[in-house]
């Protein structure tokens, strides 16, 4: 193994694993502010006991979220130091950001899961929303630094060094797919933890349907994760007009587009062959590419064959992960809407053993098509870490032996992913059934 | 005061910050660790429930170390990062395994939970601050660009940083534990360890200084010719037996501000020492800073989160530590609604 893949491989192993922990971290906490806000309003108990119930996940998701984060932020200088060397100055900005927002979040975290009796319910309210504004926030700040990755700004190169005078940190920030990445990202978070959330409580209502902790939980990462997934496509579609307008051999690589045309189609499916230099078995929608990405059914469309074989993105990797990530983003917004119509018909939280059951099939598919996701962000841009300005290889840390890294990285995060699994199925085995709850409403009236 | 100099003293005071409440949390973790006699599980969970709601928010400084690093000095950060590779990434792996065990402690309902994370949270909490310090060592002895500088860190006077970034830790945190215990048996159990760690830690600040004349003579210098030298190691003496004293008299409240006090001159000390170095002999803080305009914003970002940051942490630490008193006490519901369903 190179030291280019040994290090490729841990920052996305450790990126695959973190991403699960910071989405929810941005998620979760608005649908524990939604739960108690609603308890304080209308002082049923059984959104109290939701609001706590999500937050022990919310602890336990947090701290790994946390962890995981600190390695993240050493790995860009132990795998990557010539990128930091090379970019810290312009892109540091949002990362000191987003340590304020981390620090924001970690606080008022502490009073939200500890200060259930030590402050009081208003300003315990209050703290939950610091941290989910704050989670969110930080989550967008990062983003930002990865758009610039994407769409360098804010400097000029002087025989490939950057001019010092020239440094712009301010315009970095906002380049050119910050707004997208941040939106389509943020959206993502909320769609993916709403349907996680979503398929749990449907999984316990199909066993007891009237439980009303599982019908309010229901009702609100429902609401949460399908505003979202029916947002999300308009998102998605505004994002990969940046992509095509910034990024044309991403584009390329993600809908599978090796000769460059007119009227080119969109490709729904298919495998790419690289030797043969076209993408087999694909459902193609005539001029719909063109359409999509530029607005205009005679627009050109550049295919991978006019890029530099060295410049060419995996087309192998990148046109199947961004096919799943649309699949999934498509089957959410259809069972959001079917949701959004049987609620307004029923005028009750939707509860038909169909759409339960589908709900339940569909809960991994949020985090599934955020790794998707990411794979095509990332993979899309090789072989650049700042696209058209430093390639990855250059970017690598001289250090020997990085497979040795990887290897612990990786044992030590499947250790922790499987214990965290077996500790929230542990809370939700534990999950108040009709009798315990009788039993809380008791003990408070 | 030139721009760099002001970042740098900045994230000196963050690495400060952090070594008072998240050392302190890495400290409890050592005192988990050797928890015994009729009251270990007494010790325990007072360890635990003086961690809790405050490990993460001290964890963040460390955090906002490396980003003031990366962003105002990319120069240092780069070396730092290449030259210390190894320590830094076992230094990770403790950090991962400390937070996440921890945390796994108090959610895991389980039999056997406590005997199952005891010891994965504080084997790390005790390995990762003496893997930090010897880091730090290991930039004093000037010796970090030279060739075959890969076991560095595993050289006497980087181990002897470690270990005494380890006892000032453990002992921040046994001096703390005797204010928040509720028991005065409690308190003196952590009495006589802040006591043991308050000798242990000037045993090694002893030898750490006899090793640096041979080791870290550029260090040595800094320090014996600044005009601040004497002064602090002076008063850091007095100090030190100053809270001595507090805690022998059971003074506990002001042992805590005199303790607090000591580490911020020990670690000011060191500041000055390597001063203007950030990683000696080759990296000034002049001549690694970023451009002008990214200290400048910086320092405007710096000090714009601060009117977040502090009340927020004012507010933290006003809950969990100053006034530690339930909200509205009687109330059946601060006993927590959902005990009657099994959890904690």
């Amino acid at each position: 193994m190179t030291n280019l893949l040994a290090a490729r491989s841990q920052m996305a192993m450790s990126l695959a694993f973190h991403i699960i922990f910071a989405v929810i971290g941005v998620a979760l906490p608005l649908m524990m502010v939604i739960a108690e806000g609603a308890w304080l309003r209308t002082g049923d108990p059984v959104y109290k006991v939701l609001a706590r119930r999500w937050s022990k996940g919310a602890a336990i998701l947090f701290a790994v979220g946390a962890v995981s984060g600190t390695v993240l932020s050493f790995e860009l200088g132990l795998l990557w130091p010539g990128f930091m060397k090379f970019a810290g100055s312009i892109i540091g900005m949002p990362f000191s950001l987003e340590g304020f927002a981390f620090f924001t979040e970690a606080i008022f975290l502490g009073i939200y899961l500890y200060g259930w009796d030590k402050v009081s319910p208003t300003v315990h309210w209050l703290s939950g929303l610091m941290v989910a504004v704050s989670g969110a926030a930080s989550g967008a700040l990062v983003v930002l630094a990865n758009a610039w990755m994407n769409t360098p700004v804010g400097f000029t190169l002087i025989d490939g060094k950057i001019d010092p005078t020239s440094i712009d940190p301010v315009r970095a920030l906002f380049s050119p797919a910050a707004a997208a990445e941040a939106i389509h990202m943020t959206l993502a978070s909320y769609a993916a933890t709403g349907f996680l959330a979503s398929g749990i409580h449907a999984y316990w209502l199909l066993r007891e349907r009237t439980n009303p902790f599982h019908r309010k939980g229901l009702a609100i990462a429902l609401v949460v994760g399908g505003v979202a997934a029916i947002l999300q496509p308009m998102s998605g579609d505004y994002a990969a007009k940046v992509v095509a307008k910034t990024q044309p051999a991403k584009l390329a690589a993600m809908e599978g587009q090796f000769q460059t045309e007119r009227r080119a189609p969109l490709r729904i499916g298919g495998i790419p062959d690289v030797d043969a230099g076209v993408t087999r078995y694909a459902v193609e929608i005539p001029a719909g590419l063109s359409i999509l990405a530029y607005g205009d059914p005679d627009a050109e469309v550049k295919g991978l064959n006019d890029f530099p074989s060295i410049d060419r993105p995996e087309v192998r990797v990148v046109h199947p992960a961004f096919q799943i990530m649309v699949a999934c983003g498509m089957a959410m917004m259809g069972l959001a809407a079917w949701g959004a119509f049987s609620a307004w018909r029923q005028k009750a939280v939707p509860d038909g053993r169909l759409f339960l059951r589908l709900l339940l099939l569909a809960s991994p598919l949020g985090m599934i098509a955020i790794e998707a996701g990411w794979v095509v962000t990332e993979v899309g841009r090789q072989p650049w870490i700042i696209n058209g300005v430093l390639r990855t290889s250059e970017a690598v840390t001289p250090v020997d032996g990085l497979w040795a890294s990887m290897l612990v990285y990786s044992g030590l995060y499947l250790f922790l992913g499987a214990i965290v699994a077996r500790l929230l199925l542990g809370q939700f085995r534990h999950g108040p059934t009709l009798d315990e709850l009788a039993r809380d409403r008791g003990l408070i009236e | 005061m030139t721009l760099a100099l002001a970042v740098s003293l900045v994230m000196l005071a963050a690495l400060t910050i952090y070594a008072l409440f998240g050392g302190a949390d890495y400290g409890g973790g050592v005192w988990d660790l050797l928890a015994m006699g009729p009251r270990a599980k007494a010790q325990r969970d007072l360890i635990s429930h003086a961690i809790g709601p405050v490990w993460e928010a001290n964890h963040v400084w460390l955090i906002l170390v490396v980003v003031i690093l990366f962003t105002a000095f990319p120069g240092a950060f780069f070396v730092v990062m290449t030259r210390l590779h190894l320590p830094m990434s076992l230094m990770l792996v403790g950090i991962v395994l400390r937070g996440s065990a921890f945390t796994f402690r108090t959610y895991d309902m389980t039999p056997g939970a406590d005997r199952r994370w005891n010891h994965r949270f504080s084997i790390p909490s005790a390995i990762t601050p003496v893997l930090l310090g010897s880091m730090i060592g290991s930039i004093a002895t000037g010796k970090l660009e030279a060739a075959g500088s890969s076991t560095l860190w595993l050289t006497p006077f980087p181990i002897a940083v470690g270990a005494l970034t380890l006892a000032l830790f453990a002992y921040l945190a046994a001096v703390y534990l005797t204010v928040e215990a509720d028991e005065p048996v409690l308190a003196d159990d952590f009495r006589h360890r802040a006591i043991l760690s308050s000798v242990v830690a000037g045993l090694l600040a002893y030898l750490v200084y006899r090793l640096a004349e041979g080791e870290a003579p550029l260090i040595l210098q800094g320090l014996r010719h600044s005009p601040w030298g004497w002064p602090i190691r002076v008063t850091t003496a007095i100090l030190a037996l100053a809270v001595l004293g507090c805690l022998g008299w059971r003074k506990y409240a002001l042992a805590r501000v005199g303790a607090m006090l000591q580490v911020v001159l020990v670690i000011v000390g060191c500041g000055l020492a390597l001063n203007p170095y950030l990683v000696p002999p080759l990296r000034t803080i002049e001549n690694s800073a970023a451009p002008t305009i990214t200290l400048r914003l910086m320092l405007g970002a710096l000090a714009s989160g601060s009117l977040i940051l502090f009340p927020s942490l004012y507010l933290l630490f006003r809950v969990f530590k100053i006034r530690p008193r339930p909200w509205k006490q009687g109330n059946p519901e601060a006993v927590g609604i959902d005990n009657a369903s099994g959890s904690r």
